[in-house]
C-alpha cells in the first residue's frame, strides 16, 4: 500500500486501510495527504503507532475516539504544530501533494496547511487585523480589504461585522470569535484546514452554523477535524477515523463506519459502550 | 456571659484594635512624609526654583535648573541604557531559553535587584568613572540604567508567559515565524503589562542617590553634554539637608517635593495603564 499510495497521489484511487465492502462501496477520490507508517513519540512515551491515513480532497474527514487517543496529537502532525512542544519526535512520512512535508520549509507549509484551535484564539487586534494577519505576515501583495471580505463571507461572518470591523475581536461571542479564526485561516487560502475540536467551547446553536459551514467550505478546501462527538462526526464528515489508545482501528466512508463497523471495537465506542 | 466566653470575646477585640492601628500606622507614615514634604516644600517652591541656578551661600533665591536638566538627563540615559537589556533579556527568557538557563538568570536579576544602591554605584565607578578619569552624565545613566534592568527584565517577563499559549499557536500555524509570532501577536498583547513595568522602573531609580555620587557626583553650574559631572535631584538634595544653612534646607524640601511628585504621577499613570485591563482576556 505504501508505494501505491505514493504513486497514487495525482490519481482517482480510493483512500487506503479499508475493508474489502468498502473499497467496492465507494466512489473514488483524489488524497490531498497521506500519512504513512506514522510513529510519534512525546518524550519516552509513544502516542501514535503505525498510522497510515489517506485524506481525501475536498471531503471532510473526521477523526474521533475517546480522550487521549491521539487524535488530536495526529492532526498536529499535519501542519508540524506538535513541532512546537518540547520533546515531540515523529518518524514516517506525510505527503501533502506528493511532497514530504517533514522536508519542506516549515512556514510555507503551514500557509497551505491552516488550522483551527479547540478553544477561539483571535488576537488582541480589531476584526480586520485578525483576518489580514496571515495575508500581513505572508507579505501579500493583495488588496486588503477585498481578501479581508472574501473570507469573512467564506467563514459566514460578513454579514454580522460588516460594520463594526475595527472594533476589537473581542467584542465578538465565542461562537462568532471561532468562525473570525476560521476566516483569519482561510484568508491564507490554504489547501488544507485542519480543526482541532472547533466546537467544544461553544453553544449548540453556534455549534450548529459551524458545522453547517464545514461542509460549505469543502469546495474551497480539505477539512480535517478532530471531534469526540460522534454524532458531529455522522452529521459533517466523508471519511471517519477511529483512534484508540494511538491506534488507527478503523478508516471508512463515515455512513459505513457508523452503520457497519467492521471492527468490533469501532462498534462498542459508536454504541456507546466506552468513551 | 460566662467567663470563657467574655475572655474569647475581649482578646478578638483587642486583635481586631491591633490589626487595625498596624494597617494605620503603615499607611499615615506615607502620608506624613507627603504632608511634611508638601508643608515645608510647597513654602519654597517658586518660579526660580525650577529656571534658575543655585546661588552661593549667603545670597539668597536661586534654584535647581541644573540639577532637573541634570536628573532628566540622567533617567533618559538609564532607560536607553536599561531598558532594551531588560526587555531583550526577558524575551529570551520566556520564549527561548531551557529551564535551567531560566532559573540561573532569574536568580542572578533578582540578586542584582536587591544589591545596594551604593554597590551598583562603585561597579559603575570601576567600570566608567574610572577608566575615563573623570565623573560624567554618562557614568551615572549607566549606574541607573543597571538598576533597571533586574526590574524591567522580571515584570517584562512575567507579562509575556502570561500571553495564553494558544494566541502563539494561531500566528504559528498561519505561517509565522517564531520571531514574528513574538513581535506581532506576543509583545503587543503583553504591551500595557510591559509598559507599566518600563515606568515602575523608571520610578524606582528617579530618587535613587548612592549610586549617584560615585558617578554624576554633582555639579553647582550646567552640565554640558555627557562627559561632565552633573547635578541631580536626589543628590543636591543629599547636600543641602546636610548643610548647615536655612536656605538650603527649604531649598532640599522643595525639590524632595519635586522628585516625590513626578514618582507619584508615575505610579498614578501606570496604574492607570494597567488597570485599562491586560488586552489579553484570561482563557
Amino acid at each position: 500500500m505504501h508505494a501505491s499510495v505514493r504513486q497514487a497521489v495525482s490519481v482517482n484511487i480510493t483512500p487506503p486501510v479499508m475493508n474489502a465492502a468498502t473499497r467496492e462501496s465507494m466512489a473514488p477520490a483524489e488524497l490531498r495527504m497521506t500519512v504513512s507508517k506514522l510513529n510519534f513519540w512525546y518524550g519516552s512515551k509513544q502516542t501514535l503507532f503505525d498510522i497510515n491515513l489517506g485524506i481525501a480532497t475536498n471531503k471532510v474527514t473526521a477523526l474521533i475516539g475517546p480522550s487521549g487517543c491521539g487524535k488530536s496529537t495526529l492532526l498536529r502532525t499535519l501542519n508540524r504544530m506538535h513541532e512546537t512542544v518540547r520533546n515531540a519526535r515523529l518518524d514516517g512520512e506525510i505527503l501533502l501533494d506528493g511532497k514530504n512535508i517533514l522536508s519542506q520549509d516549515v512556514t510555507q507549509l503551514r500557509r497551505r496547511v491552516g488550522m483551527v484551535f479547540q478553544r477561539p484564539n483571535p488576537f488582541p487586534k480589531s476584526i480586520f487585523e485578525n483576518v489580514a494577519y496571515g495575508l500581513r505576515i505572508n507579505g501579500s501583495k493583495l488588496p486588503m480589504a477585498e481578501a479581508v471580505e472574501k473570507s469573512l463571507r467564506h467563514a459566514a461572518l460578513w454579514d454580522e461585522v460588516k460594520d463594526q470591523l475595527h472594533k476589537s475581536a473581542y467584542d465578538l461571542s465565542g461562537g462568532q470569535q471561532q468562525r473570525l479564526c476560521i476566516a483569519r485561516a482561510l484568508a491564507v487560502e490554504p489547501e488544507v484546514l485542519l480543526l482541532d475540536e472547533p466546537c467544544s467551547a461553544l453553544d449548540p446553536i453556534s455549534t450548529a452554523k459551524i458545522e453547517e459551514l464545514l461542509v460549505q467550505l469543502k469546495d474551497l478546501c480539505t477539512i480535517v477535524t478532530v471531534t469526540h462527538n460522534m454524532q458531529q462526526a455522522a452529521r459533517i464528515s466523508d471519511f471517519t477515523a477511529f483512534l484508540l489508545i494511538g491506534q488507527l482501528i478503523e478508516f471508512s466512508p463515515t455512513p459505513h463506519l457508523f452503520t457497519t463497523p467492521s471492527d468490533a471495537r469501532t462498534e462498542a465506542y459508536i454504541t456507546g459502550r466506552f468513551g | 456571659m460566662n467567663p470563657r466566653l467574655r475572655w474569647r470575646k475581649f482578646v478578638s477585640n483587642f486583635m481586631l484594635t491591633m490589626t487595625c492601628c498596624c494597617a494605620l500606622i503603615a499607611v499615615s507614615v506615607l502620608f506624613f512624609i507627603l504632608g511634611n514634604l508638601v508643608y515645608h516644600g510647597g513654602t519654597s517652591i517658586n518660579w526660580n526654583f525650577f529656571t534658575k541656578l543655585p546661588v552661593p551661600v549667603g545670597e539668597t533665591g536661586g534654584g535647581m535648573a541644573n540639577a532637573i536638566v541634570g536628573s532628566a538627563k540622567l533617567l533618559l540615559l538609564a532607560t536607553l541604557f536599561g531598558v532594551p537589556i531588560g526587555f531583550l533579556g526577558a524575551v529570551y527568557l520566556a520564549e527561548f531559553s531551557g529551564s535551567k538557563v531560566a532559573f540561573v538568570v532569574r536568580y542572578a536579576a533578582d540578586l542584582l535587584n536587591g544589591a545596594p544602591s551604593i554597590v551598583i554605584g562603585i561597579f559603575a565607578f570601576t567600570l566608567v568613572v574610572h577608566p575615563f578619569k573623570h565623573f560624567s552624565t554618562f557614568a551615572g545613566g549607566v549606574a541607573l540604567g543597571i538598576m533597571m534592568i533586574p526590574i524591567t527584565l522580571r515584570s517584562t517577563e512575567q507579562f509575556l508567559l502570561s500571553v495564553p499559549r494558544n494566541l502563539r499557536e494561531g500566528a504559528m500555524a498561519l505561517g509565522a515565524s517564531k520571531w514574528k509570532t513574538i513581535a506581532t501577536v506576543v509583545v503587543p498583547a503583553a504591551y500595557r503589562g510591559i509598559l507599566t513595568a518600563i515606568l515602575l522602573a523608571f520610578a524606582r531609580v528617579a530618587g535613587e542617590t548612592a549610586p549617584l555620587i560615585f558617578t554624576a557626583l554633582g555639579n553647582s553650574y550646567w552640565s554640558h553634554g555627557w562627559n561632565q559631572p552633573t547635578a541631580s535631584l536626589p543628590v543636591v538634595i543629599w547636600n543641602y539637608a546636610l548643610s548647615a544653612y536655612d536656605d538650603w534646607h527649604r531649598q532640599a524640601w522643595a525639590a524632595g517635593l519635586v522628585l516625590l511628585a513626578l514618582i507619584l504621577v508615575i505610579n498614578i499613570v501606570a496604574r492607570a495603564i494597567l488597570s485599562r485591563g491586560i488586552s489579553v482576556p484570561r482563557a
